[in-house]
């Protein structure tokens, strides 16, 4: 039985993804690194406009996801909406959930097209690793505060003089939790122990991974969620692929690389997680009847999304596990319904971890299932690679996980499409699209 | 009164606040009743003992007062005629200066000619930062002087320097950097103004703010060349050295603004007024400041002129494509994005793309590197230029403009191309330069919606456009090309399909006539200098050599085809192109280039290539300067009388803007009228007796030379 509310099939009122559309990515420090998260979604939002000949004045609103703030622009979202191709009025915000706030983009816009809120909304995420922002020590920021406030120059001179040399060591934001303290790493590490994920097959997915996505680069099939980069400094060479997919790389290459995170019993390497990553995606989200009468062809329909949680200090990339039964109950589908599956890769031990938790009557109990999923058929799993070859910025990485499933599976001619999100804080996230 | 008036009055607390709007015009202007009514109310206050102070304020958003109406400028008959204007608004402006009643001007909008010196005769200015508020001395772009004490008080007011700049380039001057140069007083937000105003008025009325006040922030460099004697030599006797040298001498009003501002200290007041309006009266009479006149006519006229029937649905063009990233392509797009309409830019390969994108980069930078935009401005325009390999993006493309490679069956396969992905209802404009619109049409199922756009290189600085239509192009076809030229500020002009259309075919037997010069020996910087010397802004072979020489070569050779006899092929030429000389950006052409690219004179090389060996003929500059500019005019005529133009106006405007045929002779039209049709015509018959084709008068210039016609009524408005 179909529980989920999002409109359904005949209603003409179902959430059409027309298309979706990302920068390259790219390695942090590589070729994006001039561009911050607004120059990053601008690129993605113009292409995304040409490509689909859409009427800028059309556009209700614009939603978009990143997760290391800016301290200059607090709202990226309305700063890429005042790109002069879009009209002023469209109204922006800006979504944080950690690797999944593309997908609550795309989910706010959805949630705003069912309301009768918006009928054309653009979502999407970007994030600048390369632009890390830098911050002073708590003891130099007190001491500066102290100091802008003071009364007489000689309060002045006493509020800097409290600054030790300890203070004036810039604090650069970490990847960790901050109600554990353990970095991503070091969670996925964990995972890969509590769930008995072995090295050989953690690599076998690196490998099987970076094999897909190079595939999919060589046949144009991955290249055309992609624009050009037209670099402004150094080369005029245009950018149209990623650059962390590596078409040659064999097991034994990385069977070669040491655990960075447990260098003594440790199995994730760099080699098996997703790297640091800058870019951008963007998403055309319509109403099913307004894509239609401006005779746009969706892509796909979203049918059911869910969010779920779990406690941090447990697993903490566990919880698509709790988030994909969900959806599939609101869709009213089994996993055997589905067509493709497309699995944010974090770290191939997350994926591995996840997939195993699909199969277990365990997880299956906590998600509130009388019985698991079930095993997804490989053959249906991330079949032009995920993060670990493509790249992860984290804001960005949920609309390319979704712009990559409704494009191979509208090229396979597929029915059901279902993508997972693992995300910072204990976060899961799940989608399931339909087409026709 | 019954009649609308220009001026209105109230009078608050002592305080009089004149609102000039006047009827039935979009900006207001000085003509002489509206110097008559003014000259009334001035009266009126000077005798309403209550009335303490005044304000003068504008009725009209975004004008202050756009100068005086120039209409009245036709009607001078003699240059007393015309100083005694000048002295008449000298007469106003003194009394504005200094009457009983201090006046206080508070500007919103363009504050330009009289409207400004109107302003610098008051005893405070007040305006606000709009970017409509601007304030300028245009006079000397008519090839006049400001005549209403502008040469006197400006200079006065803001130094030797600062107004030589303002009245010799008759530039825009934002209300921000006024105030630097103490042209105004004080700036005030929009919504204060009028209180603002009338506050200071009655400041000026106390005596809180003295009627005679320093208004510069002056440096010691300043006070050096503007306050003493000797420094205000060296400033004037620079600014004439540097001013003849760029325009050759042949605009007598910027050796008179010069005299004229010197005459602001030499002597008594009046005797520096009277100076200022004997030269306004003598240039009035001039026949530069009557060719430029006539530009400022013909130029308005046609921009209320879109070629078609009144009232063609123009279609809305929210954004464009441009096919081919060249050079012509990238700065198509480059001046589209410069008015913020968004470019789909698309060419074969993203490599070509890229080269493409980085030379509008380079266009667009131009403004951030003199400061005319913010770095902000810069990103988003270029942020408008979007590149790619594929049709995507085309769906709702309603106006392409192709500047794909200059070939037939390129240009066709673009047109089939574009076909598939455009809307039924887009406009296919074509750049070409030398293929006929129509045969580029014949691969269009729809070529009603074929058009031409003729832009010239480089186009952002280039202001001409031509837009060609075939028989068959639709009338809203035409009307969307020329209302886009204009939106991207070109000057357009309307043209019918023929080879070379118009500005490259009278063009094309000046450069033929100028190699047939090197034929017989004459010298290149020879002609170059004398076609300098007549007013274009370079000679003929600068011109080849920065077009390129392959490029002009294949053009002429299209021309001599169309043309036969009337195009003269010249060895010389032939032989410069066959060395494969491709002009500056070959490195080498007719002069040759630096490392840097500078050029270094005439490459001596050349001069073997001619026929006759490195024998030269003398030729006097005047001879040289009707050989080439006859064969244009009676080519100019010749498309007048195949219907190439519409009229003599966009003849001449063609000629002016996109050759640079020298502005203060008018345009090839204009020549004919002010030389004589009959003496054209003798002049030309004797040339034809040697040199043949391209001097033969045309049937239709000789009935008009026998009719005694002109191409423009001699007296009244030109058009």
């Amino acid at each position: 039985m179909r529980t989920s509310p999002l409109g359904g099939p005949g209603s003409g009122q179902r959430v059409a993804i027309i298309d979706g559309v990302r920068t390259p990515f790219a390695k942090a420090g590589t070729f994006l690194k001039h561009l911050g998260v607004i120059e990053l979604g601008k690129l993605a939002v113009s292409e995304l406009i040409h490509r689909t000949d859409l009427d800028p004045a059309s556009v209700d609103l614009l939603t978009f996801g990143t997760v290391i703030p800016s301290v200059l622009a607090p709202n990226p979202a309305r700063e890429i909406a005042l790109m002069p191709l879009l009209p002023k009025g469209v109204q922006a915000w800006t979504v944080s959930r950690a690797c999944a706030s593309a997908n609550q983009a795309i989910t706010d816009v959805a949630d705003q097209i069912l309301l009768g809120h918006a009928t054309v909304a653009i979502a999407g995420g970007a994030e600048s690793l390369s632009n890390v922002p830098i911050l002073h020590s708590r003891g130099f920021s007190d001491a500066l505060v102290a100091a802008s406030r003071a009364k007489t120059p000689m309060q002045r001179v006493q509020s800097l003089a409290a600054i030790r040399p300890k203070d004036l060591i810039p604090v650069t934001p970490a990847i960790a939790e901050p109600t554990t303290g353990e970095t991503m790493g070091q969670s996925a590490e964990k995972m890969a122990k509590l769930n008995g994920i072995t090295r050989e097959a953690q690599d076998a997915l690196a490998l099987a991974s970076h094999h897909g996505a190079a595939q999919g680069t060589a046949d144009g099939r991955l290249t055309a969620e992609i624009l050009s980069i037209f670099p402004e400094r150094g080369s005029r060479t245009p950018i149209t692929a990623d650059n962390g997919i590596r078409a040659d790389t064999t097991a034994a290459q990385l069977a070669k690389l040491s655990p960075v995170f447990d260098r003594t019993y440790g199995t994730v390497t760099a080699g098996n997680a997703s790297p640091l990553t800058d870019g951008g995606a963007a998403v055309l989200l319509m109403r099913e009847d307004v894509a239609k009468a401006a005779g746009l062809t969706p892509k796909a329909y979203i049918r059911s999304y869910a969010y779920a949680a779990l406690d941090p200090g447990e697993q903490l990339l566990q919880a698509p596990v709790l988030a994909a039964p969900l959806a599939l109950r609101r869709a009213g589908l089994t996993l055997d319904q589905i067509d493709l599956v497309e699995m944010h890769e974090a770290f191939a031990a997350q994926v591995l971890s996840n997939l195993q938790g699909f199969e277990s009557q365990r997880w299956a109990e906590r998600a509130g299932e009388s019985k698991p999923l079930g095993a997804v058929d490989r053959a249906k799993l991330n079949l032009m690679g995920g993060s670990v070859a493509i790249g992860h910025p984290f804001g960005a990485t949920g609309a390319r996980v979704t712009t990559t499933l409704v494009n191979e599976l509208a090229r396979r001619n597929g029915q059901f499409g279902l993508m997972t999100v693992c995300a910072a804080g204990g976060l899961g996230f799940a989608m399931v699209v339909e087409r026709a | 009164m019954t009649e609308p008036t220009a001026l209105s009055l109230s009078v608050e607390d002592g305080i009089a606040v004149l609102t000039f709007d006047l009827p039935g015009e979009s900006v207001n202007k000085f003509s002489p009743a509206v110097i008559e009514e003014f000259t009334g109310y001035l009266a009126l206050l000077e005798r309403d003992q209550a009335v303490r102070a005044a304000v003068l304020i504008s009725g009209k958003p975004g004008t202050f007062i756009a100068g005086a109406d120039i209409d009245q400028f036709l009607a001078f008959r003699s240059a007393d005629d015309a100083a005694q204007a000048s002295a008449f608004g000298h007469t106003m402006m003194r009394r504005i200066e200094t009457g009983r009643v201090p006046l206080v001007v508070a500007v919103e909008g363009a504050c330009l000619g009289g409207g400004l010196e109107f302003a610098l005769a008051a005893g405070y200015r007040l305006a606000v930062d709009t970017p409509k508020t601007v304030f300028s001395l245009p006079e000397i772009k008519l090839g006049l002087i400001p005549g209403a004490g502008g040469t006197q008080r400006l200079p006065r007011r803001i130094g030797v320097q600062a107004a030589l700049d303002m009245i010799l380039t008759g530039k825009n001057v934002r209300a921000k950097k006024a105030k630097q140069l103490g042209l105004i007083d004080e700036i005030v937000h929009p919504s204060l103004l009028r209180e603002v105003a009338i506050r200071r008025a009655r400041e000026l009325a106390e005596g809180k703010i003295p009627r005679i006040r320093e208004t510069r922030r002056r440096t010691t460099m300043s006070r050096a060349l503007d306050d003493t004697a000797v420094g205000r030599a060296i400033v004037l006797r620079q600014a004439r050295q540097l001013a003849m040298k760029k325009s050759g001498g042949n605009y007598p009003a910027i050796p008179a603004a010069i005299d004229a501002v010197r005459s602001a200290f030499a002597g008594s007041e009046s005797a520096g007024y009277a100076t200022e309006a004997r030269l306004f009266g003598q240039l009035a009479m001039s026949s530069v400041c009557k060719e430029l006149m006539f530009l400022f006519y013909a130029t308005t006229a046609l921009k209320k002129d879109a070629g078609v029937p009144e009232g063609t649905v123009v279609a809305k063009v929210d954004r464009i494509a441009v096919v081919g990233s060249g050079f012509m392509g990238a700065g198509i797009a480059a001046v589209s994005a410069q008015q913020g309409i968004p470019v789909r830019f698309k060419d074969t390969a993203l490599e070509r793309v890229a080269a493409g994108l980085a030379s509008v980069r380079d266009v667009l930078r131009e403004g951030l590197t003199r400061k005319h935009i913010t770095r902000r401005e810069y990103e988003d325009r270029v942020g408008l230029v979007s590149g790619t390999a594929s049709y995507t993006g085309f769906g709702r493309i309603l106006l392409v403009i192709e500047a794909v490679f200059e070939d037939l069956g390129v240009k066709h396969t673009v047109v089939r191309e574009l076909e598939q992905v455009l809307p039924a209802d887009a406009v296919l404009a074509t750049n070409t330069s030398t293929i006929p619109i129509a045969r580029i049409a014949e691969a269009s199922a729809r070529p009603e919606r074929v058009i031409g756009m003729h832009f010239f290189s480089p186009v952002h600085k280039m202001p001409l456009l031509e837009v060609v239509v075939t028989p068959k192009t639709a009338p809203e076809v035409t009307a969307t090309a020329v209302e886009f030229g204009r939106r991207i500020g070109k000057t357009v002009i309307v043209v019918n399909d023929a080879p070379g259309f118009y500005v490259n075919r009278i063009l094309a037997p000046y450069i033929a006539e100028a190699g047939r010069l090197l034929d017989e020996g004459v010298r290149v910087e020879a002609i170059d200098r004398a076609m300098r010397a007549f007013g274009f802004p370079v000679g003929p072979f600068t011109l080849i050599d920065e077009v390129g020489l392959d490029i002009a070569g294949k053009s002429g050779a299209i021309m001599a085809e169309a043309f036969g006899d009337r195009i003269r092929s010249s060895e010389a030429l032939a032989r410069v192109v066959a060395a494969g000389r491709l002009g500056r950006k070959g490195g080498k052409g007719f002069y040759g280039y630096d490392e840097k690219g500078k050029r270094t004179g005439v490459d001596r090389a050349v001069y073997a290539l001619y026929p006759g060996g490195a024998r030269k003929t003398e030729l006097s500059a005047h001879a040289i300067q009707q050989r080439l500019v006859l064969a244009m005019v009676n080519e100019a005529v010749r498309c007048l009388a195949d219907g190439v133009v519409r009229s003599p106006r966009d003849g001449d405007i063609g000629a002016v803007f996109g050759i640079g045929f020298p502005p203060f002779r008018g345009g090839p039209f204009r020549y004919i009228d002010a030389t004589g049709a009959g003496e054209i015509v003798s002049r030309l018959e004797a040339l034809a007796a040697t040199h043949g084709g391209p001097y033969v008068p045309s049937d239709f210039l000789k009935t008009h030379a026998l009719a005694s016609r002109t191409f423009y009524p001699p007296t009244g408005k030109p058009v």
